[in-house]
């Protein structure tokens, strides 16, 4: 029954079903484990960044696809609910039909993209997707009657998902039962089962030959497959999956805006965060965005501790001071690449052998 | 004899630049029969093979299997209506496991590629399928093994186990025997042998070794600077001079 649910995909390592387990009950019950606004904000993020980071292993790694494009279909999921919001109200229905429209017209894009330029040269796509993507961040910031801008749109959710809603009166283990709490766990369940859907999908005879295609393109034709439209499908499978995301964000921030949708910063994470948690594993996608989130957020914090610490020694005080956090998430970035190679989630099922 | 035949070129040809590596070289093949193409290195066997698969487009004249024009089509249009082949230089998919090699193509031919919502493992046929052409060509003990780490003459026959698990209307076969190791030959040899007898397939092989030639052909089609320069009953093509000098390597003009 498990195995079916993770589609025959087990983790395949001890320590690795350790963390991945950690990970799931950490989110599951996040509220209540790490109460306080800060903890609930990195736990969503870490859900809705599983499952970008995903989708974008499901072109890197399973298809051996570079796209400079996904923050694009991200923002595309997340300007489509909050266009949708704004402009006919918080209800449900708007939320839904922002939603879908986003994804539709993320896949549209996809299609197009993928048709155009994934039968020539690999690097002729990368160049393709950061073309588009850079035309489209200037096209959303230009549009500012529409978009907002640079500033980006502020709007209105169904009233259930605001932390004015109240479910129950009293506090559940100390927490109180309100919108926020339903909104993170829409998050939550939501990225939960996209997750588990792109799981079957790169375990499905389809998710076998993306890997068939990603290895010897060429021997895959001579047994009959169409490589085109298998690589132009992944992308659309892709793109449909980040603009899911971007919907949950467009949710959970009540915000939105090129700085948190379509920045190239976003875009690099994304890749860094597949290559830490390891290409061509889905776990590596949870691992890959928790640890980056994690470090992104809490780095800073723990680094005035260390300086504090340390603050008899001078230069160790210096190098550890909190505004060197970025230097030190870089270096240990770099670390990680170096010795994992294939990623934590590779190290991890290497070292069962 | 008035069955027409399964493939059929005409004209074909292929210039790289100014060199005719093909050469309007005009030829059919029947059902049921094995032919060996032979020439020297170089002579434009491989060539002739990717222009009727499909991996090169011919500069002029025609591919036709079963009377359609397939000139223009893709390598997987071509694979589809029954054309498969396996390649000289070892062409598989490095990463995956031998079994998982062998299924693709069973997943292939059973067209399933587009199914997403299903579990791969659970197509239980798909999998015995892949076993039992392991098993036929010896290499189900490596099954799990991942291909790149495989030594080189169990790659090869995992190249041959490819076009088997394909199955195609016609095979061919680009030297399916070069580099294996010598008690590895006779099985390959036999399996082809078994091909050729009991599926009422069209062989094509390209092969230098004489004695398997004598023993597994119908007919001989020799290919010398992309020219077709003999064709026929494999006794009378091997006594032919030019035969003789091609294969001793040495060009006829300079004879
Ligand atoms: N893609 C290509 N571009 C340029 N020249 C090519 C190409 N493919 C083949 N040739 C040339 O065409 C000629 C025929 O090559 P081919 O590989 O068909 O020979 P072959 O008969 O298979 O030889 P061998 O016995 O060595 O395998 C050679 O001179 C080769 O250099
Ligand atoms: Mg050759």
């Amino acid at each position: 029954m498990l195995t079916r649910l993770l589609s025959g995909d087990t983790p395949r390592s001890g320590l690795l079903t350790l963390l991945l387990v950690a990970v799931l009950i950490s989110l599951a019950f996040a509220p209540f484990l790490f109460p306080g606004t800060k903890s609930l904000e990195t736990a969503a993020r870490i859900c809705i960044f599983i499952v970008l980071v995903a989708s974008y292993d499901l072109l890197l790694g399973y298809s051996g696809i570079v796209s400079f494009a996904h923050t694009m279909f991200f923002g595309i999921g997340a300007y489509g609910t909050a266009l949708a919001l704004s402009t006919s109200g918080p209800s449900y229905w708007s939320l839904t039909w922002g939603t879908l429209a986003g994804a539709f017209v993320a896949a549209v894009f996809a299609l197009a993209i993928g048709l155009f330029s994934l039968r020539v040269k690999a690097i002729f796509f990368a160049m393709v997707t950061l073309a588009v993507a850079s035309a489209f961040a200037v096209f959303v910031s230009q549009m500012s009657w529409l978009t907002g801008g640079e500033d980006g749109l502020n709007y209105k959710i169904p009233r259930e998902l605001t932390p004015a809603f109240k479910l129950v009166n009293d506090k559940v283990f100390g927490v109180r039962i309100n919108g926020k709490l339903l909104a993170y766990y829409l998050v939550f369940f939501a990225s939960l089962t996209l997750f588990l859907v792109m799981l079957r999908i790169v375990n499905s005879p389809f998710g076998r030959t993306l890997k068939a295609v990603r290895d010897n393109a060429f021997r895959a034709e001579a047994i009959g497959y169409k490589v085109v439209w298998y690589r132009t499908t992944a992308t659309v499978l892709s793109a449909v999956m980040a603009a899911l995301a971007g919907s949950l964000l467009a949710i959970w921030l009540r915000y939105t805006g090129p700085a948190t949708t379509l920045s190239m910063e976003i875009m690099i994470d994304i890749l860094l965060m597949v290559v830490i948690g390891g290409m061509g594993t889905l776990y590596g996608a949870v691992l890959g965005a928790t640890l980056f989130i994690l470090a992104q957020t809490y780095l800073q914090n723990l680094m005035g501790v260390a300086a504090e610490a340390t603050s008899a020694v001078p230069l160790v005080s210096t190098l550890v001071a909190p505004e060197r956090w970025l230097l030190w998430l870089g270096v240990l970035f770099i670390l990680s690449v170096y010795f994992f190679p294939s990623g934590i989630v590779g190290r991890l099922r290497a070292g069962r052998a | 004899m008035t069955e027409r035949p399964i493939l059929e070129t005409r004209d074909l040809t292929i210039r790289f630049g100014g060199h005719v590596a093909v050469d309007h070289v005009s030829c059919s093949f029947d059902r049921g029969t094995l032919t060996a193409i032979v020439g020297p290195n170089g002579a434009g066997k491989t060539t002739y093979f990717n222009l009727i698969s499909g991996q090169l487009k011919a500069t002029g004249g025609t591919v036709a299997l079963n009377g359609e024009d397939i000139t223009r089509h893709s390598v997987p249009d071509r694979t589809d209506r029954g054309i498969g082949r396996a390649f000289q230089l070892t062409n598989l998919f490095p990463t995956l496991s031998v079994r998982e090699n062998v299924r693709l193509v069973v997943q292939s031919r059973a067209r399933k590629g587009f199914d997403l919502f299903s579990i791969a493992e659970s197509h239980i046929e798909l999998l015995e399928r892949a076993d039992h052409v392991l098993a036929e060509v010896r290499l189900i003990d490596q099954a799990e093994q991942i291909v790149s780490a495989l030594p080189h003459g169990d790659q090869r026959k995992l190249e041959v186990a490819l076009l088997i698990a394909l199955g195609p209307q016609v095979l061919m076969f680009d030297e399916p025997t070069a580099g294996m190791s010598v008690d590895e030959v006779p099985v390959i040899l036999e399996l082809i042998r078994k091909l050729k007898a009991d599926m009422d397939r069209t062989i094509l092989l390209v092969e230098h070794k004489m004695d398997v030639i004598r023993s597994l052909a119908d007919r001989i089609v020799v290919l010398h600077n992309g020219e077709l320069v003999a064709d026929g009953d494999p006794a009378e093509v091997i006594a032919l001079p030019v035969v003789q000098e091609a294969y001793l390597g040495k060009a006829p003009e300079a004879a």
